[in-house]
C-alpha cells in the first residue's frame, strides 16, 4: 500500500537527506518516510497493547469468583417451622436472606400503599411468588450493612419491616426503601418453591 | 583513576574500592552530608524524616507479624489472639503496628499541613507534592486493608462497607465489587487478597518515597519564610545541623509512640473489633478508625449514595490540583494575613469533620457535616483562587539570612545593602 504512494522520481530506498537540494524530491521522501515510520510505529504500539491486555487479562479474571465459589450458589430452605409473623435468616452466597412468614395485616399493608410513595416504585405482587412468604437479601442497597427486624425485639422500623442501624433507612413489609439514603428496595433473589414447604434460593 | 571507575574521595581503601564501582557513599554525602538546606527549619520540617522512620518499623513489625498470621476466615482472628497470647513478645509488636498506623497518620497529617502553610505544594515543588498525595491514597489503602485482616467485627464491616462504596458507580458498579470481594460477599478470597495487597503497598509506597525523596534533592527544601536561598549563607549542610535536629524530634515522637504502645495500646482501636467477625451481625454503630473520620463524615454528609462517595474522592483529589488552585506567588501564610487565617479555619472545619465523623448519622451532626464539608472545599475551590487576586501580602524578607541574623521582620532598603555581619 504504502509503495504506490511513492511519488514518481524517488526510490523509495533512497535516503531521507540526499535529494536535498530538489524541492520536490525532498519533500515527497520524508513525508512518505514519516507516514511508514508512524505506520510501523502504530502497528507495533497496537500489537503491544493487545499482547499486554491478554497477559493481564488471567490475572484481572483471577480474582473474579472461583468454580468452587459459584458452584456453592444455591441453598435449600425448609418452611413448614416458620409460623405466622415468624422470619427466619439464612446464609446464600456468604449473604443473609430474610424468609419472612407475613401476616394477613403485613400483606394488606403492604397492598395498601401507593406507589406514588415509594423511591423505588415496585407492587408487591412483583416481589412475592406466594402472598404469604416474603423473600429477600438482608443487605441494605445502600452500603451493605445487615437491617434489623428478624428478631421480635428488633427494631422494625416506621413501616414494621426492616430498619438499618448504619444510616437509617426503613424497610416496609414487603421490602421496599421507604426513608433513608438507601437507593433501592431490598432485592429479591431467584428461587423456586420445590414442594409446598420448601424453596430452593439460586 | 582508571577508566570507567568513579573519582571517588573517599579515604578508607575498602569503601573506597566500591565507592568507585558504586558511588553510593558519594551519593549519601551529597544528599544527606553536605545536601545545603535552608537554615532556617523549624521543627515542622521533622515530619518527613519521622514518617520515614515510621514506614521503616511498620516494614520490619508487618513482616514479623505475618510469619504468625493466617490469611482465612476460619484462623485470622485466633491467630492474632495468638500472637497477642503465646508468642514471645507478640503482644509487643502487634501493639507497635497497630498503633504504628496511627502515629504514621499524625505524622503524615502533620505534614501535608506543614505542606499546605507554608506553600510547599507552589512552583517549583507541584510534583514533589503530588507524588506526597499519591503516597498518602497508598497509606489509606493499606491501612484499610490492614484493619480487615484481624477479622473483627469492623473489620469485616468496615470491609463491606468500604468495598461497598465501588456499588456507587452506575453500570459496572456491582460487577466491580464482586470482583473486589471475589465472591457475592466479603469472605475468605477477599481476606486473602487483602492480606497479599497489604503486604504489597508498604513496597509501593517505599517506592514513591524514593521518587518523592529525589524530587526533593532537586528542588531543594522549602522553609519558613517561603523565599529561596541566595546562596551558602542562607542554607547549612544537612549533617549535623538538620540530623541532629531531627533526631530530636526523633525522641519526642518515640515518647509518644512509646506511650501509647505501653500505656494506652487500645485507645485508638475500636472495641468491637475484638468480637470475631459475624456476616449475619451488623454492630449497631460502625466507625472506621480515627483517621478515616473526616473522610467518612464527608461521605455521610451528602444524602445521595453516588455523589457522596465522589465528594468523598474528590476531598483527596482535590489536593492533586491545589498547586494551581492557589494563585498566589507568595508561598508561606506568615506573609499572606487573609489566607492564613482562611487556613486555620479550614483545619477546623477538617477537626469538626473528624469529630462529626464518629457520631451517629442524625441531627445535629449532619447539618454540622454539611457546612463544615461545604467549608473544606469553598477553602481549595474557592477562597485560594480569589486571594490571589485580591489579597495584599506582607512585604517579604530580603533572603533568608537576614531576618535569622538579625532579629527577624522585612528588611529596609538601605540595611540590605550593608555587608552580612557575623551573630
Amino acid at each position: 500500500m504504502a509503495e504506490t504512494m511513492v511519488p514518481p522520481g524517488v526510490t523509495s530506498g533512497g535516503p531521507a537527506g540526499a535529494p536535498h537540494g530538489a524541492p520536490h524530491g525532498s519533500h515527497g521522501g520524508a513525508a512518505e518516510g514519516e507516514t511508514r515510520r508512524d505506520f510501523l510505529t502504530l502497528t507495533t504500539a497496537a500489537f503491544a497493547a493487545v499482547g499486554v491486555g491478554a497477559v493481564v487479562w488471567p490475572f484481572i479474571s483471577s480474582m473474579n469468583p472461583a468454580r468452587d465459589v459459584l458452584a456453592l450458589a444455591s441453598t435449600e430452605v425448609d418452611l413448614s417451622p416458620i409460623a405466622v409473623g415468624q422470619a427466619v435468616t439464612v446464609v446464600w452466597r456468604g449473604k443473609p436472606v430474610f424468609v419472612r412468614h407475613r401476616t394477613a395485616e403485613d400483606i394488606q399493608a403492604a397492598r395498601a400503599t401507593p406507589l406514588s410513595e415509594l423511591k423505588d416504585p415496585a407492587p408487591d405482587q412483583s416481589r412475592v411468588q406466594r402472598d404469604q412468604w416474603l423473600v429477600v437479601v438482608g443487605v441494605c442497597t445502600h452500603l451493605g450493612c445487615v437491617p434489623l427486624g428478624q428478631r421480635p425485639t428488633d427494631a422494625k422500623g416506621n413501616f414494621d419491616g426492616w430498619f438499618c442501624p448504619c444510616h437509617g433507612s426503613h424497610y416496609d413489609t414487603s421490602g421496599r426503601i421507604r426513608i433513608g439514603p438507601a437507593p433501592l428496595n431490598l432485592p429479591v433473589p431467584d428461587y423456586t418453591f420445590t414442594s409446598d414447604t420448601q424453596i430452593r434460593i439460586g | 583513576m582508571a577508566i570507567g571507575l568513579h573519582d571517588s574521595t573517599i579515604q578508607n581503601p575498602v569503601l573506597r574500592w566500591v565507592d568507585q564501582r558504586l558511588p553510593v557513599f558519594t551519593m549519601m554525602q551529597k544528599e544527606y552530608g553536605t545536601f545545603p538546606t535552608p537554615r532556617n527549619f523549624n521543627y515542622f520540617w521533622n515530619f518527613g524524616a519521622l514518617a520515614m522512620v515510621t514506614l521503616m518499623i511498620m516494614i520490619a513489625t508487618g513482616v514479623f507479624l505475618s510469619m504468625n498470621y493466617t490469611p482465612h476466615t476460619a484462623h485470622a482472628f485466633d491467630s492474632v489472639e495468638r500472637i497477642m497470647r503465646d508468642v514471645n513478645y507478640g503482644w509487643l509488636i502487634r501493639y507497635v503496628h497497630m498503633n504504628g498506623a496511627s502515629m504514621f497518620f499524625i505524622v503524615v497529617f502533620i505534614h501535608i499541613w506543614r505542606g499546605m502553610y507554608y506553600g510547599s505544594y507552589k512552583a517549583p515543588r507541584e510534583l514533589l507534592w503530588i507524588l506526597g498525595v499519591v503516597i498518602f491514597l497508598l497509606m489509606m489503602a493499606t491501612a484499610f486493608m490492614g484493619y480487615v485482616l484481624p477479622w473483627g467485627q469492623m473489620s469485616f464491616w468496615g470491609a463491606t462497607v468500604i468495598t461497598n462504596l465501588f456499588s456507587a458507580i452506575p453500570l459496572v458498579g456491582e460487577s466491580i465489587v464482586i470482583w473486589l470481594w471475589g465472591g457475592f460477599s466479603v469472605d475468605n478470597p477477599t481476606l486473602n487478597r487483602f492480606f497479599s495487597l497489604h503486604y504489597l503497598l508498604p513496597f509501593m509506597i517505599a517506592g514513591v518515597v524514593f521518587l518523592h525523596v529525589a524530587a526533593l534533592h532537586i528542588t531543594g527544601s522549602n522553609n519558613p519564610l517561603g523565599i529561596d536561598p541566595k546562596g551558602p549563607q542562607d542554607t547549612l549542610p544537612f549533617h549535623p545541623y538538620y540530623t541532629a535536629k531531627d533526631s530530636v524530634g526523633l525522641v519526642v515522637y518515640f515518647i509518644v509512640f512509646a506511650f501509647l504502645v505501653f500505656f494506652m495500646p487500645n485507645y485508638l482501636g475500636h472495641a468491637d473489633n475484638y468480637i470475631p467477625a459475624n456476616p449475619l451481625v451488623t454492630p449497631a454503630h460502625i466507625v472506621p478508625e480515627w483517621y478515616f473520620l473526616p473522610f467518612y463524615a464527608i461521605l455521610r454528609a451528602v444524602p445521595d449514595k453516588l455523589g457522596g462517595v465522589l465528594l468523598m474522592f474528590g476531598s483527596i483529589a482535590v489536593l492533586f490540583v491545589l498547586p494551581w488552585l492557589d494563585t498566589s506567588p507568595v508561598r508561606s501564610m506568615r506573609f499572606r494575613p487573609v489566607a492564613k487565617w482562611s487556613l486555620y479555619l479550614w483545619l477546623v472545619s477538617f477537626f469538626v469533620l473528624m469529630w462529626a465523623g464518629a457520631k451517629p448519622a442524625d441531627e445535629p451532626y449532619v447539618t454540622i457535616s454539611r457546612i463544615a464539608t461545604a467549608y473544606y472545599f469553598a477553602y481549595f475551590l474557592v477562597i485560594l483562587p480569589l486571594l490571589g487576586r485580591l489579597e495584599r501580602p506582607l512585604s517579604l524578607p530580603e533572603s533568608i539570612a537576614m531576618p535569622v541574623l538579625r532579629g527577624g521582620g522585612p528588611v529596609l532598603a538601605g540595611a540590605a545593602a550593608k555587608p552580612m555581619e557575623k551573630a
